[in-house]
Order: structure tokens, then sequence, then C-alpha cells
């Protein structure tokens, strides 16, 4: 039992990649984090998550005599013979500070924190490099549309790896902008829940404190017996 | 035709899982009964296996039953050397400390900030970037009792019941109570839960929940709560170093916790940092990788503050229960061990064996369904078993499209797609196999209902709060979908808001390490070989060969 595996003898295929430039043999399979783990690499940039949710391991890669430029994340790429990559440590970008309560959901208020969204060419590289496979284009023309909603929805899946600003010729920081779009749709654009202002007007007035006082006081016999009876919806 | 994601061996049996789907849409499995529960949890889950165990020797919690792994860090000497540590010379002097960049530490930030602690007073310490934390990895949702149909005491009962009555009950009342309180903070904040036309949350059911609560943002709903909260940090100005991991905390000699020793991941140089408050929100311990089992968690998540914690005298509780989530991966190779979201079980996808039969209700509570997937593929044998050796049952996500329609599974499910979509596995048409993963620390450092770490006497250790995954009590010995995202809000605030009190009137005496000197004394009382050292920081991944030739020549 247990997930201790009792691995068949398998003949393993290597392929040889090439991290940061040197030649390392390593099983085909792996993902780039496990392969450079196997090749000896103790990783502490580059990683977090470990599966695709962080955005931590932007990687850009060629393989040789191919003039392509391919990026991905390296926890959810595969290594490829002859592949020549380098995983990025650290993007930097700007990310201008705003007081959310004091903003307008409107283009003015992003523009004056993003002038450069209208430096936008329609190169659709972002959109080309982007592991998410979001249309990054579509998104920054939609802003400057006034679109928000729509700008906000399609950009929802961005993990900020980064990839995008570093190859747009606009010098655009899709992620944090896409951030502050996100932000001002969630606060201002999506109606309010009226459940909960009423649940909570509810919790002010104290309706539910005596029976939560009975229920801490109550032990386990009492409270498995509720359990044991529970409608559920 | 046939399934390009799959190997051939496995085509047969997606076959039958097909066949099967029209007749399992109108079968409802039958409910475990409280008997039955009791005889798959002994026999089969991996918690109850006593060899996975042993007694502490030592510490707050001598005498208590522990996964191995954590007795082993537990039980470990400190990285530094207190000699070596100039406690005069302070890098950072603040009024509050929080220990950890995920969601807790994140929310204990604004909320002292918010309590009038300036930002320049304020630090975040984090071992990685901030926000790469199991918080941003969250999938399925966040609970509150926030519709007509439902309550608090409702949500009380689901949270006590699921813990096995095992929780502490003050804490519990503070998490149903509060939960509509904080989706409130994030609705203003910003947070794009899924919501109706007219503003209502789109709310399903979880595992264990009696009530639909589960409120969500997609299927990245710790990624957008994570980010959200992140953005709110930075327009605040709130200082944060990344990269530099607490490894001890530092008290003074009246015995206050006063601040930590913060190590430089890139120049290996140390930091001290003196606070009048510290938070700990260091998370959870998959990586420690109990029993051998894969995790859903983060690269950093080995339990750095229970080591630290315990050094300074914290009582931990509930750490013999650890949660495995029924659902990781178990095909393809490259994603093995990582999560696939409640949230698919809570749309409607039944889980099947070989034959594409149901073995178990989808929806009971996690430890009991990841015990039915171990008999099912150990006991009787009806799973399937990889070219690895890694055996699995099927998670017929299909299902959803046709009790949805079509497109569900892209709109709600996107990151679940997409995970296997880069593997030629298509959800909306394949089942996907699935396995038992390392998932939850249910236990953790006892903490009271202000936050405040507690000793072996249940005294506060003066100074030392501490929030989230990190802390045991809330969801006693199991933790259900969605109350973890809720526990790091509405604990981290109360951290927040606790330490920010604190920090106002609370004096730092002499700094001291003292408490790592005794831990070593005591360490050699107790006969423990000078072998292991902790915090681990990072889990060691590296080639067998690669490390067996590597040497430190001191350049
Ligand atoms: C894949 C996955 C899916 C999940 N899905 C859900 C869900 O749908 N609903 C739900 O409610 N819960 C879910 N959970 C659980 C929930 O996400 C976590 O329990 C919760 O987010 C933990 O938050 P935290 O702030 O306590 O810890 P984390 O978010 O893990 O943050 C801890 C931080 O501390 C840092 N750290 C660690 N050690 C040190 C140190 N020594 N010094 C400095 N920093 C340190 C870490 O690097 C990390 O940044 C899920 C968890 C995982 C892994
Ligand atoms: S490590 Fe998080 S996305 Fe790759």
């Amino acid at each position: 039992m247990t997930a201790q595996k009792t691995v068949k003898k398998l003949k393993v295929k290597m392929v040889s990649i090439y991290i940061m430039g040197k030649e390392y043999k390593v099983p085909e399979g792996l993902t780039i984090h496990k392969a450079m783990e196997y090749a000896g690499y103790k990783l502490v940039r580059g990683v977090g998550c470990r599966a695709g949710f962080c955005g931590a391991c932007a990687t850009v890669y060629r393989f040789k005599d191919d003039y392509r430029l391919y990026t991905g994340l390296a926890c959810q790429t595969t290594v490829k013979d002859g592949m020549y990559l380098v995983i990025l440590p650290f993007v930097p970008a700007k990310k201008p500070g705003y007081d959310i309560e004091k903003l307008k959901a409107d283009f003015s208020s992003i523009v004056k924190l993003f002038p450069e969204v209208t430096r936008c060419v329609q190169c659709n590289t972002c959109t080309k490099v982007c592991p998410q496979e979001i249309q990054v284009m579509d998104a920054i023309q939609m802003i400057l549309r006034g679109d928000i909603k729509s700008a906000a929805e399609l950009s929802f899946d961005c993990i900020a790896c980064g990839i995008c600003s570093l190859r747009c010729p606009a010098e655009i920081i899709h992620y944090n902008l896409f951030q502050l779009v996100r932000r001002l749709n969630g606060k201002y654009l999506t109606p309010k829940s009226q459940h909960l202002v009423q649940r909570l007007k509810e919790i002010e007035e104290g309706k539910f404190d005596k029976e939560l006082e009975k229920l801490v006081k109550m032990g386990p016999e009492k409270w498995k017996e509720l359990y044991e009876q529970r409608v559920i919806e | 035709m046939g399934y390009p994601g799959y190997p051939e061996e496995f085509w047969d049996s997606i076959e039958k899982v097909e066949a099967t789907r029209e007749r399992r849409l109108k079968e409802v499995f039958k409910r475990i009964t409280p008997e039955e529960k009791e005889k798959l949890l002994e026999k089969w889950h991996p918690d109850y296996r006593p060899e996975g165990k042993r007694a502490l020797k030592l510490g707050p919690n001598k005498g208590d039953y522990v996964p191995n792994e954590v007795a082993d860090i537990l039980e470990a000497y400190p990285l530094i050397d207190p000699n070596d540590i100039d406690l005069e010379d302070i890098d950072y002097d603040v009024d509050v400390l929080i220990i950890g960049g995920g969601g807790s530490g994140a929310a204990a930030a604004l909320w002292t900030n918010y309590r009038g602690i300036k930002a320049e007073n304020i630090l975040i310490a984090t071992k990685l970037r901030f926000g790469d934390a199991n918080t941003k990895m969250a999938q399925g949702g966040i609970q509150a009792a926030d519709r007509p149909q439902d309550s608090p005491p409702i949500h009380f009962i689901d949270v006590i019941g699921g813990g096995h009555y095992a929780n502490k009950p003050e804490l519990v009342r503070i998490l149903v109570k509060e939960a509509p309180l904080i989706i409130k903070w994030h609705e203003e904040l910003g947070v794009m839960y899924d919501k109706d036309e007219h503003g209502n949350f789109i709310e399903i059911h979880g595992g264990g929940t009696s009530r639909k609560r589960m409120h969500a943002a997609k299927d990245y709903t710790g990624l957008e709560i994570m980010r959200v909260l992140m953005d709110e940090v930075l327009n605040r100005e709130i200082r944060v170093i990344e990269f530099s991991p607490a490894v001890e905390l530092i008290m003074d000699t009246s015995g206050q916790v006063a601040g930590a020793v913060l190590y430089n991941l890139e120049t290996n140089q140390y930091y001290v940092v003196r606070a009048k408050a510290t938070v700990l929100t260091t998370g959870g311990f998959g990586r420690l990788h109990i029993q051998e089992f894969p995790t859903t968690n983060h690269y950093g998540a080995t339990a750095d503050g229970l080591v630290m914690g315990y050094r300074v005298g914290t009582h931990l509780r509930d750490m013999d229960s650890v949660q495995y989530h029924p659902t990781g991966a178990a095909f393809p190779e490259q994603i093995v061990g990582q999560l696939v979201t409640e949230k698919v079980r809570g749309l409607g996808a039944q889980l099947v064996n070989i034959d594409g039969e149901q073995f178990i209700y989808p929806l009971e509570p996690r430890d009991v369904v990841a015990a039915a997937i171990i008999r099912e593929c150990y006991g009787r044998n009806k799973g399937i078993v990889t070219v690895t050796g890694q055996r699995g049952l099927w998670l017929d996500s299909p299902m959803i499209e046709i009790i949805h329609g079509e497109g569900t599974i892209k709109r709600y499910l996107a990151a679940m797609y997409r995970q296997f979509k880069r593997f030629d596995i298509d959800i909306t048409k394949e089942p996907m196999l699935v396995f038992p993963t390392l998932h939850y620390m249910n236990g953790g450092i006892e903490i009271n209902e202000y936050t405040q770490a507690l000793n072996a006497d249940g005294k506060p250790i003066p100074g030392l709060f501490a929030a989230g995954e990190v802390t045991g009590g809330v969801h006693g010995k199991n933790r259900l979908m969605g109350n973890s995202l809720l526990d790091i809000n509405v604990f981290g605030r109360r951290g927040g808001i606790n330490a920010a009190k604190h920090a106002k009137k609370a004096k730092v005496g002499k700094l001291t390490l003292k408490h790592v000197n005794n831990w070593v004394t005591k360490l050699k009382e107790a006969g423990i070989a000078p072998k292991r050292k902790a915090p681990i920081i990072l889990p060691e991944y590296r080639g067998k060969r690669a490390l067996s030739r590597s040497i430190n020549i001191g350049f």
C-alpha cells in the first residue's frame, strides 16, 4: 500500500539538454524543473508552486539551428532533445501604486497609471508567447476601447509569469495592468451581493450568537447527533 | 480514434467508463453509514498505519504521536550556531514582523496596517517570491454561509463533523461567524468571485457541506484572492523581503518572542529582525512527503513554522492526522500528485473503477473518499496501473458537460482543462486518472481566539501570533474544502489586528537566542544524534548521482 511505487525496471531514454549552455543528459519525459534537479541543480529562483499556478518559472529556450525563441513554464514543460534553456530568475516590472477606493472604473484612470498601454502596436507577440494561451493582445485592445469588463474576464487566467511583458515592443506591463483592470471590474462593474448585506446585518444584530454559544458548549456527543441528522440541500 | 493522451492499455477501461456513463448519470451512490466509515478509515486511511508515526521524545508535545517525517524535523538540530549571530546589530527594527508571504501573511499585514501600524513598521519576510504559496494554488473555493437557506450555525456543524469533533469549538465559531465579513472585504477589494447577473454569488457544494456555500473565482480562487491581497500590500507600500526565510525566532530576556533571524538564500548572509510582535504564517508541510506520498503543495511547504515555534515552546495539536486529497493526478507522470480540484466532483463527476462502476459517493469528506480510493486500488484491485506502477481510478469529468451543458469545464475548470490539455488529454471528453495525494496539514500550532500561540499549559507565548495552515484546532482532524482559504483570511485578519494591538504597548528587552542553545542541550539529553538539521527550507530533489558527487570546496 501507500504511494511507494513498485517501479518496473524501465529502459529510460536519455536526452541532451543545455542548461544555460552546459550539456546534461537527462531522462526523457521530465519537466524542465525535474530535469534540472536530476542534473544536480538545487532550485531557488524560478520555482514556486510547481503546478502551473504561480508564474515563478518563466522559461525561454531554443533548439540548435532553429531561429525561433520558445517560451514556457518550467514546471509544465517537458524537456526535449537539444533544448537550450534558461529559467528567468526575475522579471523586472513597474507596479504603480493606487488607492482602489479613489479610482473610477474607466479608461482615464487606467491610462494615468499605465500610459504605455496606448503604445500597443498590435503585433500579437504577447498572445503568441502566453503559456496560459490568453488572448493578451485582445485584452489590451479591449482596454483601449474602454471595455474593462471584457478585458478583466479575458485576462482572468493570467498567472503573471511576465513573458509577455518581456517581449512586448511597446513595453507594456500586461500583468500589472490586468491586475488593476480586474480589481476595477470586481469592485465597480459587478453588482454587489444583497444576500451578503442581509447576512452581515443579521450577524451584527447578534442573530446567531445564542445558537453558536450553545454549539460551542455542546461537546462531541451532541455535535455528532446534529451532524448525523443533517439535511443536505 | 482512441485517446491520444493515454496509453493503449487504458483504452478498454475508458470505453467501459463511457458505456456506463448514461446509466450512472441517474445513479446516486449510497452514502456511507457511520459504522462503515469507521471501518473503512481504520483499514485504509494512511493515518491509521501505526508504523507511519512515532512519539516525540522532547518538547511541548513530548509523548505525542506524529508522522515520522514531522518527528524528524522537530527532533532536529538548528541550522545556525547562535554564537555566529550578532544580535546587537539589528538589520530591521519593526513593530510587526510577518513570517510567510502567503494568504494569511498578506491578510495579517493588511489588517495590521488598517489598525494603525505604519507600512514602514511592518515587514513581511518570505522564502520564495511574495505570494508563491499554497494560497495561490487553491482552486475550488472558499466557504461562507451567506445565503438565506444557510447560516453560521449550520456551517459550524459541517466544520466540526468534518473535523471528527476534534476541533477547538471557539475557533470554529469565529471561522463561521466572520466568514461573511471576509467575503465582503474581498468584494470591496475587487476580488472577482463568480456571480450571477444580480450580483448573487454562484455557490455550490463541496465535500462534507450540507448547504451550497462554496464561493469561487473559476478554478483559480486562491490565485485571485492572493493576487488581490498582494496588490493591496504593494499599494500600501508594506515592506516585503523575498528569498529570505526565517530560520529561528528571536526572544528577549523576559521570555517574549521579539523577531527572527532571516537567511538570505542568495548571499548566504543572515539578518536580525527585531519586532514587537511576530506573526507566523508559514503554511503547511506537503513537501515533507509524509509516507512518501506525492503532494499538491508548493515548493516551500516544509513546515518551518512548526520547527521554529516548537523551539520557543509552542504546543502543537492534531498533528497525528494528515490530509490526503482524494484526487491528485495519477497520470501523466509529469503532473503526478498535482491537485484535481474537488470542484470536479462538486459539479457532478463521479469516481469510477476500472470497470466503470462507482464505489463511493463522490462528496463524502476527504479522508473517506481517499480511503475508499486506496481500498479500491489495493484492497479490491480495481484500479488502473500505470507504467511507473502508480495506481489510479477514473474521475469521470465528461459527466459535467452532460449535466451542466457544453462549455462548463472550460468556463469553470479552466485550470484543470489546461493542465491536462498540455499532455493531450481532453477532460471534456475523457476521464482523468486520480489517486490520493498529500494535501493539507490539519494540525499545527495551537492558538486561542486572539491568534496568540499557546504553550503546553495553554498560556500565550508573549509576542508570538500564528495564523493559517501552520496552526491547528480550526479544522480538527480533517479540513473541508473551502474552509482553509476562509481560515487564512479570518485568522490572518485576527493575527494582524492582535499583533497591532500588542505592538502598540509592547516593550522589547535584550535579544537572545538562548532558547536555541537550550534546545540543543535538550536534544543531547534525549540522546538524539546531531544528524538532522531543521528547518529544512527547501526539499532535496537533486539526482542521486549528482548529489553523490557534490563536494564543498568552499571557494
Ligand atoms: C493545490 C491546493 C489546492 C487547494 N485548494 C483549496 C481550496 O479550494 N479551498 C481552500 O479553502 N483551501 C484550499 N487549499 C488549502 C489552502 O490553499 C491553504 O491551506 C492556504 O492557502 C494556506 O495559506 P497560508 O497563508 O497559511 O500558507 P501559504 O499560502 O502556503 O503561505 C505560506 C508562505 O510562507 C512561506 N514560508 C514558509 N516557510 C517560511 C520561512 N521559514 N520563512 C519565511 N517564509 C516562509 C512560504 O514560502 C509561503 O509563501 C489548497 C491547497 C493546495 C496546495
Ligand atoms: S512553478 Fe508556479 S507556475 Fe511554474
